[in-house]
C-alpha cells in the first residue's frame, strides 16, 4: 500500500553546483496540512517572508535533500480552485501561473490533500495538474483514512492522473521519505507520464465534481467513517449552552495561566538580570560607562526581555486554539455577535490573532472578500489588547491592585486584566457599529466558513511558532528597544552639572518631559511618564524600558527599588487607571501604522486611525482619572 | 419554520435549507445567488444533486454547520434560505 509507482526513478545524475536552487511549491485547499508537511520538510531551516510588491506573507523554506542539495519550498496560501475570491487566493494563483513580480514560476508543484475528504479535495487536482508542471499529488492524513475504514488505490491513482501519488501522514512523518524521493528526483523536470483521465473544463466546478467522483470510482475510493471524535466534541463545544460557556472558561484559562502561571518565571529572569546587572556594573571602574550600561541597557532591555514567558504563553495557546480546529468553532459562536456590528465571523479570526499583535493580524484580513468589511477589520484591529501591552497592564497592575482570590479561578488582578481586555473589545466593536453605519457601509456579504475537524497540535509546528515569536521578540529589544533605551539614558544623563550627572529634573528628558507635562496632567500623569508616553510611539513596551532607564538613574547612588516601588510613589491611583486606559485604546505602535499604510495603499486610513485612536485614549484616561479620584 | 421574509409560504413552494429539521437529508436543486458566491458554495461542496444534512449550531441557531459531501460547512441563515431543495 501506499508504493508510489508513477514516481520517476531518482537516477537521475545531477551537475555538482546548481546555478539556481530549484522552487517548489505546496498548493493544496485550507485544513488539508500544508503547514504541517511544511514543516516537516523544512524544520528550522524557515522564515517568514513578503513577496516584493504585495503584502501577502507566506513563508520560505529550504528541504535538505541530501549533503549539498537543496531545494526552496513555498508554502502558499490555500485554494479551493484557481478561480482567486481574496486577495491571498490571488498570490497562489499568481505564483503558479507565473506572473507573480520578482517570483519564477516554481520548478515543481506538491499537491496536498486531505486523503479523508478526496472526492471534494480532488476537484482541485484538474486546475493544478493542467500548469504542467511536474506534480506529486500527496495524499495527507492517510493514518486517519485507515483508521476510519476508508480506502484508496493510490497506484491506480497516480496513472488515473499521470501524477506520482503519495499516501503521508504529515503530522507523524509517514510517508514523507517519498516526498524527499520526489523532490531529489524530480525537481529537475522530468516528463509526467500520460494520464488515463483527461482533465476536465476546469471552470465548470460540477464537470470538475463528477470528474473527481469518476476517478474516486476507478480507484476504489472508499470514503471513511464520519470522524467520530469531532461529531462527540462538537456536541459539547457547539452546545447551545455549554458551548459558550466552555468558550468563555477558555478565555478565562488562557488569561490566568499568563498571567498567574508565567510569574515565577518572570520573577526568576529579573532577579537574573538585577544580580548580573550588579555583577557587570562590578566590573566596569568608569562610572557614566557603568551607569550607561546596568542602568541605560540592562536595566531597560531587561525590564522588556521579562515578558517574554507571557507573551510566549499567549501565543502558544491561540497556536493551540488554530490548530487543533477550535478556533473555527469560536468564530461559528461569535459571527452573529460580530453581524451585530456589521462584522462577519471571518472578521473574528484575525480580530483573535490581533490579541497577539495587530501586525499578523492586520495581514490575516485578506481572506475577507468583502473591501468595507476588510478595511472595518484592520481599523479596529489595533483596539485589541496585544502582546505588546501585557507588560505596560502587569508592571500597573502589579504596582496598584493587591492580588487577591475572589472567586474560584478569578483573582483581582486577572479580574483587572480582563476588564482591559474587555474595554479594548468595547472599543473595536463600538468603532466598528461607527464605520459599517457611516463610511464603510456595505450590503451583508455571505458567510462561508468550513469546519475542520478536530486534531492534535503538533509539537513540531507548535514549537517552531514560538522559535519564530521569540526570534521577531528578541530582536525588537535587541534594536529598537535597545537604541531607545540607549537614548532615554543620554537625555536622562546629560548635560552634565559639573561634570557629574545631573538631578533628573535638570536632564534633557526632564526638561522634554515638563515641556509635554501641562497637556498630560489632567489625566493625571507627571513629566516621567510623559518620557515614557513619547517613547513608546515607537511600541508599547518600550515604555516600560523607558521608566526602568530613567528610575535606574534617577536612583543613583540610593538602595535599589523595584520598577513597581517607584511607580506607586509616582502615580495616584487614579493615574495608573489612566494609563491603564490610555494604553489600552491608544495606536503607541509603528509597526502597525506601517502595514496599515502597505494593506489600504496610503495614508489616508493610518492618519485618520492613529488621530481617531489618540482622541479616544486621552477622552478615556481623563475620564478613568475623574472617576478613579472621585470614589477612592 | 415556513416562515420566509415574514410571509408564510404556500405549500408548493420549493423547499430551502432552513427548513430541513437537525439530522434530515435533502437533495439540492439549486443556489440563487450571485454567481460568485453559488461557484464558492459548489467548491465547499454545495452541488446540486448532492444531499445535505443540518447539524450544529451556533447558539440561536444562525449560522449553522452543513454537512454536505464529506465536509462541515457553516452557513448564515440568509445564504442557507437561497439554497433550494428538489
Amino acid at each position: 500500500m501506499g508504493d508510489c509507482h508513477g514516481c520517476p526513478a531518482a537516477t537521475i545524475t545531477l551537475p555538482p553546483v546548481q546555478t539556481r536552487r530549484q522552487i517548489v511549491a505546496i498548493v493544496g485547499p485550507p485544513n488539508s496540512g500544508k503547514s504541517t508537511l511544511f514543516n516537516r520538510l523544512t524544520g528550522l531551516r524557515q522564515k517568514v517572508a513578503n513577496f516584493p510588491g504585495v503584502t501577502v506573507e507566506h513563508r520560505m523554506g529550504r528541504a535538505k535533500l541530501d549533503a549539498d542539495r537543496e531545494v526552496f519550498l513555498v508554502d502558499l496560501p490555500g485554494i479551493y480552485s484557481m478561480n482567486p475570491r481574496s486577495e491571498d487566493e490571488r498570490v497562489t494563483h499568481d505564483v503558479l501561473s507565473g506572473t507573480m513580480k520578482d517570483m519564477p514560476r516554481p520548478d515543481a508543484v506538491l499537491l496536498i490533500l486531505d486523503s479523508t475528504n478526496l472526492s471534494r479535495h480532488l476537484v482541485l487536482a484538474a486546475p493544478v495538474l493542467s500548469l504542467n508542471l511536474p506534480t506529486l499529488v500527496i495524499l495527507n492524513m492517510a493514518d486517519d483514512l485507515g483508521r476510519r475504514g476508508g480506502e484508496i488505490d493510490s497506484a491506480e491513482l497516480a496513472m488515473q492522473l499521470g501524477a506520482p501519488v503519495a499516501l503521508v501522514s504529515a503530522s507523524r512523518g509517514d510517508g514523507v521519505d517519498k516526498v524527499f524521493q520526489f523532490l531529489a528526483g524530480t525537481t529537475l523536470g522530468a516528463a509526467p507520464p500520460k494520464r488515463l483521465m483527461e482533465l476536465p473544463v476546469i471552470q465548470d466546478v460540477p464537470k470538475c465534481r463528477a470528474w473527481a467522483a469518476n476517478i474516486g470510482d476507478k480507484t476504489k475510493y472508499h470514503a471513511p467513517a464520519p470522524p467520530l471524535w469531532t461529531r462527540r466534541l462538537d456536541s459539547v463545544f457547539l452546545h447551545p449552552i455549554i458551548g459558550p460557556l466552555v468558550f468563555v472558561l477558555v478565555v478565562i484559562g488562557v488569561f490566568e495561566t499568563i498571567f498567574s502561571g508565567a510569574r515565577p518565571i518572570m520573577d526568576a529572569v529579573d532577579a537574573f538580570r538585577i544580580s548580573s546587572g550588579n555583577w557587570i556594573g562590578t566590573l566596569l571602574p568608569n562610572a557614566a560607562l557603568r551607569s550607561l550600561v546596568v542602568d541605560g541597557v540592562w536595566k531597560g532591555v531587561g525590564s522588556v526581555i521579562q515578558f517574554l514567558p507571557q507573551i510566549l504563553l499567549l501565543f502558544l495557546f491561540i497556536g493551540i486554539l488554530e490548530d487543533s480546529g477550535y478556533l473555527a468553532r469560536a468564530a461559528l459562536i461569535a459571527d452573529r455577535t460580530m453581524s451585530r456590528f456589521g462584522l462577519q465571523g471571518k472578521s473574528f479570526i484575525p480580530l483573535l490573532s490581533a490579541y497577539a499583535c495587530a501586525v499578523p493580524a492586520i495581514m490575516a484580513t485578506r481572506t475577507i472578500e468583502n473591501k468595507r468589511d476588510r478595511i472595518a477589520t484592520i481599523l479596529i484591529a489595533p483596539f485589541m489588547t496585544c502582546s505588546a501591552r501585557l507588560p505596560v497592564y502587569t508592571l500597573v497592575i502589579a504596582a496598584f491592585i493587591p492580588n487577591r482570590r475572589f472567586a474560584w479561578i478569578l483573582s483581582t488582578q486577572v479580574a483587572a486584566m480582563l476588564g482591559l481586555y474587555i474595554i479594548g473589545f468595547l472599543a473595536a466593536i463600538t468603532t466598528a457599529r461607527l464605520l459599517k453605519s457611516t463610511v464603510l457601509k456595505s450590503t451583508r456579504s455571505s458567510f462561508m466558513l468550513e469546519m475542520p475537524p478536530y486534531r492534535w497540535p503538533t509539537f513540531q509546528s507548535l514549537g517552531l511558532r514560538l522559535v519564530d515569536r521569540s526570534k521577531v521578540f528578541l530582536r525588537r529589544a535587541g534594536t529598537v528597544i535597545l537604541v531607545v533605551a540607549v537614548v532615554i539614558w543620554v537625555l536622562s544623563y546629560f548635560p552634565l552639572n559639573g561634570g557629574k550627572q545631573p538631578p533628573i529634573e535638570q536632564s534633557f528628558a526632564g526638561m522634554i518631559g515638563h515641556a509635554v507635562e501641562p497637556a498630560i496632567k489632567p489625566l493625571g500623569f507627571n513629566w516621567k511618564i510623559g518620557i515614557g508616553l513619547i517613547t513608546s510611539l515607537a511600541a508599547r513596551e518600550v515604555i516600560v524600558a523607558t521608566l526602568g532607564t530613567i528610575y535606574g538613574v534617577e536612583e543613583q547612588g540610593q538602595k535599589s527599588e523595584g520598577l513597581q516601588d517607584a511607580l506607586r510613589h509616582d502615580l495616584t491611583p487614579g493615574g495608573a487607571a489612566a494609563l491603564l486606559v490610555f494604553f489600552a485604546f491608544a495606536m503607541q505602535c509603528m509597526s502597525t501604522i506601517a502595514v496599515v499604510r502597505r494593506e489600504t495603499g496610503g495614508w489616508t486610513w493610518p492618519a485618520v486611525q492613529f488621530a481617531y485612536m489618540t482622541v479616544f485614549a486621552y477622552v478615556g484616561a481623563l475620564v478613568a482619572n475623574r472617576v478613579v479620584t472621585f470614589w477612592l | 419554520m415556513s416562515f420566509n421574509n415574514g410571509t408564510v409560504a404556500p405549500k408548493n413552494v420549493p423547499r430551502n435549507l432552513t427548513e430541513l429539521k437537525r439530522g434530515e437529508s435533502g437533495i439540492l436543486e439549486r443556489l440563487d445567488l450571485p454567481e460568485d458566491d453559488a461557484r464558492r458554495l459548489m467548491e465547499l461542496g454545495f452541488l446540486p444533486g448532492h444531499a445535505v444534512t443540518p447539524a450544529h449550531s451556533a447558539p440561536g441557531g444562525d449560522p449553522r454547520v452543513f454537512r454536505v459531501d464529506g465536509s462541515e460547512v457553516a452557513l448564515r441563515r440568509e445564504t442557507a434560505i437561497r439554497l433550494i431543495l428538489r
